[in-house]
């Protein structure tokens, strides 16, 4: 079966997981930039965690389908619409063949992710079907969806078996404000920032710009200083400037001292600017879900509080597949 | 090269987040610093430690990407730390590699077009080419001498990334000797694809056609980055460079060019290469002495 793509929305892309192993090569991980979101939908339609969804970007796209076939919305919040008509987001739609599916206005946040009963079924390219568009690979013909096109879907899994419950409780479902706190860990280039800079870096309120995308995002704020030095062979001029190196996916680098840009699933693999901190690993679906204008303050933690949240986050995925009677 | 110190202090280590290990094995750029560099990433990816998801060299630091549910950050710090303490007694100094050689159009017009396009506010001599400058900054006569400089001595891919298979390259030559130009003012957004560009003392290859700030020089002539992966040089990845190879430009006219387009759309083009095995101490002790013997195994290939 497959769904047909009319209105294409802004940037509806085809992401799962996550394509690893081949960082050292400059191929990013790409995969869902809400992870917990779209793993919630897989869970709705009776998916592993690891089938393929649609990532859609504020603008969704117009989609029919032409076969019977199960379907859920989770993410930002959004109208979802079936031929016209208002349905629940965060909860299993049948769909009869010919059925389409559209989306009124997002209401906040940014991405919002369509998955269906056995997964969106473009070929794997390196362990993933991601699309990683700078580098045309992946996804769908390695590119965001047009108009017209015919993307392919799956036998469900399991013969068709759904979990019990067909929605996700409240509780279960992230918030979407237009303030939040990120977990940082400082470290990497921190010590060539003065106490001024990383003090700016840590108390002061930063804004999420337009200039957000898969990427990274780029916030605006009071800026940093840092430690005026003679540059190292190689590094290039400005105080911000290191020899190119490898970036941390979630790194914070500074260029010039004026605008943090936060690295995130298709970030460039390294460069010369320094980071001075990594957002920590259970905070980038949090940072996934920032719209421009979201008031963000960083707040420094330790490893052992970073990989506590990691487990944290864990359990409650956990929970929430746990309270569909799903199984991940 | 010579007055250069062949050992290293010891590298720095610090977290990238709850999923990075840094390992800055020198602020500043040199050759053994890279070389330790690979020389880590090689050992640890022998090591195969369960929960190591992806080890990145790079030019004077290494990233490692692991997860610490499968494998605790502190135990990954001391293997990384006895890996880089048994090279102080078992230092690699040799480097199994091969030597590829690039044709390139230098002066093209693809990159004219673009550079015209980023004048004013991006460049730092907006009146005049990127060659032009680059041959100004580093006290040589004329564009073609920088050119000369540029294609006949080799360069070692330092690092791949940035975007997909995108090489920095780092010129195997005394430091006295490196071209170093400043990138554009601010970036371009837009690069050709296959762009031979410059920035601080490395050069690169862009793989894709995108934002970029280095100096502009020339076009490679055939690809580095094929997902199609069409032509037999990319028949087991679709990305060609590796750390640790040895580039040598060859300067390629506009007829060249055109006739190695026609190899590539029949799909006969191979890269011209042969395996070496690459000395530190002898790239150290007489660098273009011992070019001239890395490059001695491309004749006749």
């Amino acid at each position: 079966m497959a769904f047909e793509i009319g209105n294409p929305g802004l940037a509806t892309t085809v992401q799962d997981q996550g394509r690893t192993g081949h960082y050292n090569v400059g191929i990013p991980q790409s995969g869902s930039m809400d992870q917990y979101s779209a793993e919630l939908g897989n869970a709705l339609v009776g998916n592993t965690a690891r089938e393929a969804v649609l990532e859609c970007t504020y603008l969704g796209p117009v989609v029919t389908t032409d076969s019977d076939t199960v379907v859920a919305v989770t993410g930002a919040p959004v109208e979802v619409k079936v031929n016209g008509e208002a349905r629940p987001q965060w909860s299993r739609l049948l769909l009869k063949a010919g059925d389409q599916l559209s989306f009124g206005v997002i209401q906040g946040g940014t991405r919002y992710y369509i998955a269906v009963q056995g997964g969106i079924d473009v070929p794997e390219v390196l362990g993933s079907r991601s699309t990683y568009s700078l580098g045309g690979i992946g996804g769908f013909k390695g590119r965001k969806l047009e108009a017209g096109d015919v993307v392919p879907v799956g036998a469900p899994l399991g013969g068709g078996k759904l979990p019990p419950a067909e929605t996700v409780p409240e509780e279960f479902r992230p918030i979407y404000a237009k303030e939040q706190e990120v977990r940082i860990v400082l470290g990497l280039y921190d010590h060539r920032l003065t106490d001024e800079g990383l003090a700016n870096l840590l108390n002061e309120e930063w804004k999420v710009t337009p200039v957000a995308d898969r990427m990274g995002l780029r916030y605006s704020g009071p800026g940093v200083k840092w430690e005026d030095r003679e540059q190292p062979f190689g590094a290039g001029s400005d105080p911000s400037n290191i020899v190119d190196a490898g970036y941390a996916v979630g790194s914070i680098q500074i260029p010039g001292g004026t605008q943090p840009i936060i690295l995130h699933r298709d970030a460039v693999s390294g460069g010369g600017y320094a980071m001075v901190g990594t957002v920590i690993s259970a905070d980038m679906d949090l940072v996934a879900r920032a719209a421009p204008g979201t008031a963000t303050r960083f707040v420094a933690v330790s490893l052992a509080d970073a990989l506590k949240a990691r487990r944290d986050l864990a359990e409650r995925r956990h929970k929430a597949w746990a309270a569909l009677g799903a199984n991940r | 090269m010579t007055t250069e110190a062949a050992v290293l202090p010891g590298a720095r280590y610090t977290w990238g987040g709850d999923e990075f290990l840094f390992v800055e094995v020198s602020e500043a750029m040199s050759l053994p610093a890279n070389f330790k560099v690979m020389s880590i990433a090689r050992r640890l990816s022998a090591a195969s430690l369960p929960g190591i998801v992806d080890i990145c060299p790079a030019n004077a630091s290494l990233l490692v990407r692991f997860d610490p549910d499968l494998l605790p950050p502190k135990q990954l710090e001391t293997a990384v730390r006895e890996i880089e303490r048994d090279l102080i007694s078992h230092q690699e100094r040799a480097l199994e590699t091969r030597i590829i050689e690039v044709p390139v159009w230098y002066e093209d017009p693809f990159t004219a077009e673009v550079a015209q396009r980023f004048r004013e506010g991006f460049h730092q001599e907006p009146g005049g080419s990127d060659i032009d400058y680059a041959a100004k900054v580093n006290h040589l006569k004329d564009a073609a001498e920088f050119i000369q400089r540029h294609h006949e001595q080799p360069w070692l891919v330092s690092m791949v990334g940035f975007v997909a298979g995108l090489p920095f390259l780092f010129q195997l030559v005394d430091r006295d000797k490196q071209l170093e130009v400043p990138k554009y003012l601010s970036p371009r957004t837009d690069t050709p694809k296959l762009t031979v560009g410059h920035g601080g003392c490395f050069g690169c290859i862009y793989s894709v056609r995108g934002a970029g700030g280095y100096q502009m020089f020339g076009v490679a002539a055939a690809p580095i980055f094929d997902p199609a992966q069409e032509l037999a040089d990319f028949k087991d990845f679709m990305v060609f460079f590796r750390p640790g190879d040895i580039v040598k430009f060859k300067p390629v006219t506009e007829t060249e060019y055109n006739a190695i387009q026609a190899e590539i759309a029949a799909g006969t083009f191979r890269y011209r290469q042969a395996p070496v095995i690459f000395e530190l101490s002898k790239a150290l002790a007489d660098p273009e002495g011992y070019n001239r013997e890395l490059m001695e195994a491309l004749d006749g290939i």
